[in-house]
């Protein structure tokens, strides 16, 4: 085996374990038990999505993937911690 | 896929990818494993560090070989993604902590939060 | 010169941030990228941030490598607990007294705190400089205490204030 079909399987093995990450994170957010743990979970699936996109990008030698990951971590930030706020503003004001 | 790559650089990028994703793999494994909210929040950070780190670090040598350039904007994620995990996860700790004393919960030391 | 640039270093980041995402040093891009930097730093100007001054270059690079070895370290700590067939014996809340002030610095600090896995910053208690962290693998309370302070807080002192 050279080294271009190694890395070539390591991808798609990379890209396979970044899909269990993200399916193990739907998991904890079907799960919850409560919403604290489903924003967590949700928080993790994004990170877990960006890498598979990183690893896309390497796959196929396109920069364009780079730009979707950076949108992935700025919109995942803003959605997590507007969740998050929520969770707190929600409980208090009631 | 690639012709021209040299194969130290396929080796180190393949290693990279498989190490990052086996990380962010086991800090959503924690995920599932952990049996409280305060355990869980810890997991998800190896993914955040390390795990996207190394899929980052494979990409900026990949690419710049690849376009034999320096090619380093994957740096802009990890500064992201460093700045704001910390403000994620303590607004959600701190509304994890403020829906326990609502539903009578008190995990809290002696000293009060707030 | 002040005044047309009230914050060089976001200034200089932004301008960085813009020929990063265009990966591109032409004249046009770097002049665009001025213009931003200027406009970002106005912008910034007029909420009044407090101000702080950062010395000691040197002690920056040695706290970043000290974290970087840090986050490795926890993350290896993590992963083991994880996997580890029984889970974690406890966790919990530990509460450190501070004498850090400045805004700037605790806010670095809490980016390190929660970056190494294992520890996550809740909330930090300005009137009595009490920070509430929690921590995954709490076997001693003063250990984590002990470490914070020396390891982080010293640094982060000398750098800042």
């Amino acid at each position: 085996m050279n080294a271009q079909t190694f890395l070539l399987w390591s991808l798609a093995l990379a890209e396979l374990l970044f899909v269990m990450a993200m399916a193990f994170s739907v998991i904890r957010m079907l799960r919850g038990p409560s919403a604290q743990n489903r924003v967590l979970a949700l928080d993790a699936f994004y990170v877990a999505g960006m890498g598979l996109i990183l690893t896309f990008g390497i796959q196929t030698g396109d920069t364009v993937y780079f730009e979707a990951a950076l949108v992935i971590a700025l919109l995942g930030f803003v959605g997590t911690s507007a969740l998050a706020k929520f969770l707190m503003r929600g409980e208090t004001i009631e | 896929m690639t012709p021209g790559l040299p194969d130290w650089v396929a080796v180190l990028t393949a290693i990279l990818v498989l190490l990052g994703s086996i990380l962010t793999l086991i800090g959503t494994i924690g995920l599932l494993r952990f049996k409280s909210f305060y355990a869980r929040v810890h997991a998800p950070t190896i993914g955040t560090t390390l795990g996207i780190g190394c899929v980052l670090i494979a990409s900026i040598i990949y690419f710049s070989v690849l376009q034999s350039r320096p090619v380093f904007h994957e740096v802009l994620i990890m500064i992201f993604v460093t700045v704001t995990t910390p403000i994620t996860l303590m607004l959600l700790v701190k509304a994890a902590l403020h829906r326990d004393k609502d539903a009578g919960k008190d995990h809290m030391p002696s000293h009060p939060a707030d | 010169m002040t005044a047309l640039v009230p914050h060089p270093v976001l200034s200089v980041f932004l301008l960085g941030l813009w020929l990063l995402l265009n990966q591109s040093l032409s004249p046009g891009h770097v002049l665009l990228g001025g213009v931003i930097a200027v406009a970002g730093g106005l912008a910034i100007s007029t909420l009044e941030m407090p101000r702080t001054r950062v010395r000691k270059p040197f002690a920056i690079v040695r706290l970043a490598f000290v974290v970087l070895l840090d986050i490795v370290r926890s993350n290896i700590a993590v992963t083991r607990i994880i996997l580890a067939p029984t889970p974690p014996a406890k966790s919990g809340f530990v509460t450190i007294p501070l004498e850090l002030r400045d805004h700037y610095a605790l806010a670095t600090l809490a980016c390190i705190i929660t970056s190494t896995p294992g520890t996550v910053w809740v909330s930090f208690d300005s009137a009595k400089g009490l920070l509430l962290i929690h921590v995954l693998d709490l076997i001693d309370e003063t250990t984590w205490v002990q470490l914070i302070k020396t390891r982080y807080e010293r640094a982060l002192m000398e750098i800042f204030e």
